[in-house]
């Protein structure tokens, strides 16, 4: 059963094109990643779908109903949890759980043991009076999961679940996203930029790019879609411009290329290929100045489908405010 | 201390303070309106006060008095004339805050001044704001001596007044005659007294202020609004839960006002249950009009520094030319009107009549009324304007 079904949605700000034409659907019970940098179109997508956003062209059904046709019926559906914490800080957590069954009008009998049950699912129940204003970042993204589910929703959506947590909260929040979905199936629909939260969560992930959704599949299947089962980094000094040429005849190497100077060597057999390239490097002069061998990430995904690695896409704002430091 | 980190500092607040519109604007824009809205709001000559005349005469005489008063009217345009048929309606009036004083020609006043028998008229006036009192018994005294002096012929082109006084047919026409007795209706009240309305209304005006505009904005640009709206809520639900809040809020600061402030400047009776439950209704509704009010001001602002910024501005655009600190027949033509739009001038009156005068629900029900059909329009306003999606 279809829980969100997405047909040719697209959205745009004047000429800028924010999303444009996706298509996918999700499975009840699914949790469905869009894994993309920032700026890729990601919110602009669950902001259309969780009916924040009316969307330029295209349709969208959540849980059955029409994103532009039945609005409530979607926002009855689903719960949310913005990008930004969205938690009323001068409340407590049991008071911001209790406004929200409020809100949905959940039935004044069973709002305590709701309310009980949720802050112990989320590992909240000793902060329960406490004012959330003096809660941690991961404590607060825990209480807002809380919140989205006040009204047993069919579907939860979850926008950078844990942008600018720590590790520790990271996994914490990973580890609650995946009880909650368990105990009750749960139809997730989350967007991130981390690979590794991607990669451990969702069931399927859709890579965004520019507002287009680049490839979409579990994340097996996604990593099994690149060529090689294993990707050899390696910095040269001294190579000559034959040397490219030359890596690519080594055994077991799939395709080879040079991003920023790091090279990436898709390989079958990533050990045999670093022998080989040490050999060859020792015989034709190269300086090895680093290689490192690891098995297929969604980095190395994402780099293929789209040309471009996602660390450094995520980084990239960060890099442009203080290159001019390095001038 | 270094220099350049002084200079550095400098540069980012400067490069802040120009890039800030707002900011920049009401920088200027609230000194001038100061200088323009306080400059109009006090002092200034007292004129359109409605006086109620009660001619219960008829005779001769009574022609006279209204002629001298029409040339009031004309002249100095202290007044206006309402003419009531009888003392008991012109006094509930003049309770209810609807005239400010009334001229009672009684019934011989003309057979007592062809008897030469003590012909009396009697003045009553609201003294509950000593600028109109004062104002207008100035004018009445004027009449009194002008109908104990000479009648005179209309005056020449370039003839002196005093050379037309002496010319008069007849100088000392009923001279020392005619007495005007003033009756003033309430004790003395003291400045304090009279501010009160207004240091309840601004209560009021910055819970409003607070809650409908700088709260309101900090949390839209916190986010805390997003959360909100992808839930069922309704605009009218959202828009009305936020007005109500702020209403019941603004209530309670009024009151606490109303109960400090009314023990501070001595007003008596605060405690007479009666006026009590109207103090809540007018409290009620100026709440709900002031935060409507600012709600409709700020429904699509999402910087949270235009609320910050224009307070000055509101404050002064708003509690001023209310009347509650001068009298807004004290005011020239277009700072009346800023009154006849500003929800602070029904407020402040109708605290007023219930603070000073004790007036009961005769005194307020236009103000309420008007508070109230302002508020329904302004939350009309505001449901449409507001911006359900993102």
């Amino acid at each position: 059963m279809l829980a969100i079904e997405v047909d040719g949605l697209t959205k745009r700000f004047g000429t800028f094109v924010a999303v444009d034409h996706v298509h996918f659907t999700v499975e009840a019970g699914e949790i469905f990643g869009l894994l993309g940098p920032n700026g890729a179109g990601k919110t602009t997508l669950i902001r259309m779908l969780t009916t924040l956003t009316p969307p330029t062209e295209g349709t969208a059904r959540v849980a059955g109903h029409d994103v532009r046709k039945d609005a409530d019926g979607v926002r009855n559906s689903i719960g949310v949890i913005p990008q930004a914490l969205t938690s009323d800080p001068e409340l407590t957590a049991e008071e911001n759980l209790l406004i929200h069954a409020k809100l949905y009008g959940v039935p004044a009998s069973q709002r305590s043991k709701l309310i009980r049950d949720l802050l112990e699912a989320v590992d909240l129940t000793r902060f329960a009076k406490g004012l959330v204003g003096t809660f941690s970042g991961g404590m607060r993204r825990r209480l807002e999961i809380a919140r989205g589910l006040v009204h047993s929703p069919k579907i939860l959506f979850l926008d950078e679940p844990t942008t600018g947590l720590d590790p520790v909260s990271r996994t914490n929040v990973w580890e609650m996203i995946n009880k909650v979905q368990k105990q009750s199936n749960l139809t997730i629909l989350l967007t991130t930029h981390y690979m590794d939260e991607a990669d451990k969560l969702c069931h399927r992930i859709a890579i965004v790019d520019h507002g287009k959704l680049a490839a979409l599949d579990t994340p097996t299947q996604l990593k099994d879609s690149i060529p090689g089962n294993d990707v050899v980094e390696a910095e040269f000094a001294n190579a000559l411009p034959e040397w490219l040429e030359m890596l690519k005849s080594l055994p077991q190497v799939v395709s080879v290329n040079t991003h920023e100077g790091v090279t990436h060597i898709a390989s079958h057999n990533g050990p045999d290929t670093v022998g080989a390239l040490m050999e060859a490097a020792r015989k034709g002069g190269v300086t090895v100045k680093r290689v490192t061998v690891q098995g297929t990430t969604l980095d190395d995904v994402f780099l293929h489908y789209t040309g471009r690695q996602l660390r450094d896409e995520v980084g990239a704002g960060a890099r442009l405010d203080i290159a001019h430091l390095y001038k | 201390m270094k220099v350049y980190r002084v200079r550095a500092i400098i540069e980012r607040d400067m490069r802040k303070f120009f890039r800030s519109p707002a900011l920049m604007m009401t920088s200027m824009v609230f000194p001038l309106m100061q200088l323009i809205v306080l400059g109009y709001a006090f002092g200034g000559k007292i004129k359109n006060v409605n006086l109620a005349l009660v001619d219960e005469d008829h005779g001769a005489e009574s022609r006279v008095v209204r002629q001298r008063l029409n040339a009031i009217v004309e002249g100095p345009q202290t007044f206006h004339i309402s003419e009531y048929s009888n003392l008991p309606d012109a006094m509930t009036d003049l309770r209810a805050g609807f005239v400010k004083a009334i001229l009672d020609v009684p019934q011989d006043f003309s057979e007592r001044v062809l008897r030469n028998e003590k012909p009396r008229l009697g003045f009553i006036e609201d003294n509950t704001d000593n600028f109109t009192a004062s104002g207008i018994l100035e004018r009445v005294q004027e009449l009194q001596t002008s109908l104990n002096g000479p009648v005179l012929p209309p005056l020449q082109s370039g003839q002196s007044l005093a050379s037309n006084i002496t010319s008069a047919a007849n100088p000392e026409r009923l001279p020392g005659k005619i007495v005007i007795q003033t009756v003033e209706v309430y004790p003395y009240i003291e400045y304090i007294k009279y501010l009160l309305a207004g240091s309840i209304s601004i209560s009021i005006f910055v819970v409003a202020m607070i809650g409908g505009g700088i709260v309101f904005i900090d949390d839209k640009a916190r986010g805390l609004h997003e959360g909100y709206l992808a839930t069922p809520l309704s605009k009218a639900d959202l828009v009305l839960g936020l007005v109500s809040s702020g209403a019941i809020k603004g209530l309670m600061a009024g009151l606490t006002i109303t109960l400090i402030g009314g023990l501070i400047a001595g007003i008596e009776r605060l405690w007479d249950p009666v006026r009590l439950f109207y103090l809540v209704i007018v409290l009620t509704v100026t709440a709900l009009a002031m935060i409507s009010f600012m709600f409709l001001l700020m429904v699509r602002v999402s910087d949270p520094l235009v609320p910050r910024a224009i307070f000055g501005v509101l404050n002064t655009l708003l509690y001023f030319p209310s009347g509650a600190i001068y009298p807004t027949e004290g005011f020239p033509v277009w700072l009346r009107w800023i009154s006849v739009v500003d929800p602070f001038t029904y407020a402040v009156h109708a605290l007023k009549n219930l603070l000073l005068k004790n007036t009961g629900f005769e005194g307020i029900y236009r103000d309420v009324g008007i508070l109230f059909g302002f508020s329904i329009l302004l939350i009309s306003g505001c449901v449409l304007l507001f911006k359900r999606q993102i």
